[in-house]
């Protein structure tokens, strides 16, 4: 296994009136299984469909029908459990969580309460470099996504599409391990990271693929270390669920509101009740969901229409061995085996494409100047366009050969950046332009040297000032480089002239 | 155990079932009768003894990933008392 040391970062700290407090936070990340059909039926998952189009009759919960599992849903549940070396679970069950509405027909959600799928696992929560948070996770259930609810097509009606209806979820619920708002959203930042190495999940939160419920508690310094300690839940304060999270932004904003309005309760006397509550971002608070309080109680059975779960521990090593290399490890590998940076590793290890573009680029390279030219050029562009790294003009070939260019002394790393526009707009090979277009470094002492020589002779007066004042011989560097064009190499100028002039 | 009129009136309105108040003592009384009876069967040492899921030994089916239903929104939408647009219309639902 990777030696990855970190630091463990502080958490949050807010002051209230009386006291510092401190934050805990604990997540549930409902995740939409990666997969052509719904958990339960042969309907298709496919977002953006006609209204009701990608409804099989068990989903709308016709009489008689029977849910029949998705085997390949069960496969990315336990492939997710691997990717967060979580315990996998041979025996597993589906239960009913009994509630009613609109977008629900069956009037319960199977899901996974006794026996969920995957056990206990953990995420590296990178926070900078070399500082990160081990956070822990608690458990993976398999569930049905709910439909969806339209409230602004009818000012008397709601409509209800049930394409989503049964599409596969995987819950992953975290322990109470985060401690303040950046955290947070680092934490499904990673997650997400994850997922979408996985392949399980594409951690579209846009869409609502991903999104979090959150739990904030605060507490006073010193407390949470005695529930580490002793698991003893009493040491933390009360806490509230905040729903239904689906930006990183937002989930912010809301745990930081969240545990003012906690802090202020406590400070003045009061008591925090255990709750439900909805994020408003207009008006930036936290409300109180008491529709959900009232049918908290939610029956949960097992379901008598699915036999339990059970798979073999082959077909889990069959999963395992076929995992692709994670972010930590390949970040470990870029710092490692091409001397990046952690910050450079972390960013091309971002996502699996951006990493395996860099990999192409660097392989038998400066890996260090081919993760610059990446980051600092190639992103910077495909940013201003808006565009992905799937989308680049430029293939990892050519960042290959500029990088080459550069370290064989034939172009300097500016007119690099000339021959990389060039590349970026028309898609031509870098060797190819330099050649073309004439902009070959020009490393021949004696051209640069009789330049020098005729700049010199050209310029006595300026020759006295810059023997007076050293620095002045920046000058003749210039006006060298403006007679060539650019094309001299900047280090063989800057020392003839040097050498010219007696300096 | 005893069920009271209060857990029976709540237990009737999370099923979402109406139930008059002058009905609630009987069915009071029958939660009370068929918890009896499970009481009675809590009797029954069954220690060691794993839960039956199944009467026949039969494993959990399973379906490949392959989309074989779906695209009849006639067809779903046929028992709604009322669809608009491809959608179920139904009272608005705000919280």
């Amino acid at each position: 296994m990777l030696d990855l040391t970190y630091e463990t970062p502080k958490p949050k700290v807010i002051a209230g009136a009386k006291h510092d407090w401190e934050l805990v936070i604990g997540m549930e990340v409902h995740a939409q299984v990666s997969s052509n059909a719904k958990l339960f039926s042969g309907a298709s998952t496919k977002f953006g469909a006609e209204p009701n189009s990608n409804v099989a009759f068990v989903d709308a919960a016709m009489p008689g029908m029977l849910p029949v599992i998705n085997e390949y849903c069960v496969e990315q549940a336990v492939r997710t459990g691997l990717g967060l070396n979580a315990e996998i679970n041979l025996f597993s069950a589906f239960d009913r969580k009994n509630y009613f509405y609109p977008d629900l027909p069956q009037g319960y959600q199977i899901s996974q309460l006794y026996h969920p799928i995957v056990g206990e696992g953990e995420i590296l929560v990178d926070m900078g470099p070399g500082v990160a948070r081990l956070v822990r996770v608690e458990r993976i259930h398999l569930e049905q996504d709910a439909g969806k609810s339209i409230h602004d097509m009818d000012p008397n009606m709601s409509f209800v599409d049930l394409n989503r209806t049964g599409v596969a979820l995987m819950e992953i619920v975290s322990r109470p391990d985060i401690r303040g708002p950046e955290e947070a959203a680092a934490y499904v930042t990673k997650l997400r990271q994850i997922l979408r190495y996985l392949g399980t999940c594409d951690g579209n939160m846009q869409n609502g693929n991903l999104r979090a419920d959150v739990n904030v508690s605060i507490c006073r310094a010193g407390q949470y270390e005695k529930y580490m300690e002793t698991q003893d839940f009493s040491y933390l304060g009360t806490r509230c669920e905040i729903k239904n999270m689906n930006s990183m932004r937002f989930i912010q904003m809301a745990i930081e509101v969240e545990a003012r309005r906690q802090i202020a309760i406590v400070e003045a006397g009061g008591e925090v009740v255990q709750e439900t509550r909805l994020y408003d971002p207009d008006k930036n608070e936290t409300r109180s969901m008491r529709s959900k309080e009232e049918a908290h109680d939610y029956r949960y059975f097992p379901d008598p229409d699915l036999l339990p779960l059970e798979i073999e521990q082959d077909w889990i090593d069959g999963i395992k061995a076929t995992l692709p290399e994670l972010p930590d490890v390949k970040k470990a590998r870029f710092v490692g085996d091409f001397g990046l940076s952690e910050y450079d590793a972390s960013v091309l290890t971002a996502d699996a494409e951006n990493a395996q573009f860099f990999e192409a680029a660097a392989q038998g390279r400066d890996g260090k100047l081919a993760a610059n030219w990446i980051i600092n050029e190639l992103f910077g562009r495909l940013k201003k366009e808006d565009h992905d790294i799937a989308q680049s003009p430029v293939s990892p070939a050519q960042i290959g050969q500029i990088v080459d260019l550069i370290k064989s002394d034939a172009i300097s790393g500016k007119i690099a950046k000339d021959v990389f526009e060039i590349c970026y707009t028309t898609g031509r090979d870098p060797s190819e332009i330099v050649e073309t277009e004439g902009m070959k470094q020009v490393t021949d002492t004696g051209a640069i040297e009789s330049a020098v020589d005729e700049i010199i002779a050209a310029n006595p007066a300026q020759v006295e000032k810059a023997k007076a004042n050293p620095k002045l011989a920046g000058w003749f560097v210039g006006q060298v480089m403006k007679a060539t064009g650019g094309k001299a190499n900047p280090k063989a100028v800057n020392e003839l002239v040097a050498a010219k002039l007696g300096l | 155990m005893s069920i009271d009129l209060e857990t029976a009136a709540r237990v009737a309105k999370l099923a979402r079932i109406k139930v008059e108040e002058d009905q609630l003592p009987a069915l009071a009384e029958e939660f009370n009768t068929i918890l009896g009876f499970i009481e009675q069967l809590g009797e029954v040492d069954v220690e060691g003894v794993e839960p039956m899921t199944s009467v026949t030994p039969m494993a959990l089916k399973r379906r490949e990933d392959i989309v074989t239903d779906g695209g009849m929104q006639d067809k779903i939408l046929k028992n709604a008392p009322d669809a608009r647009e491809g959608f179920f219309a139904v009272p608005k639902v705000v919280e």
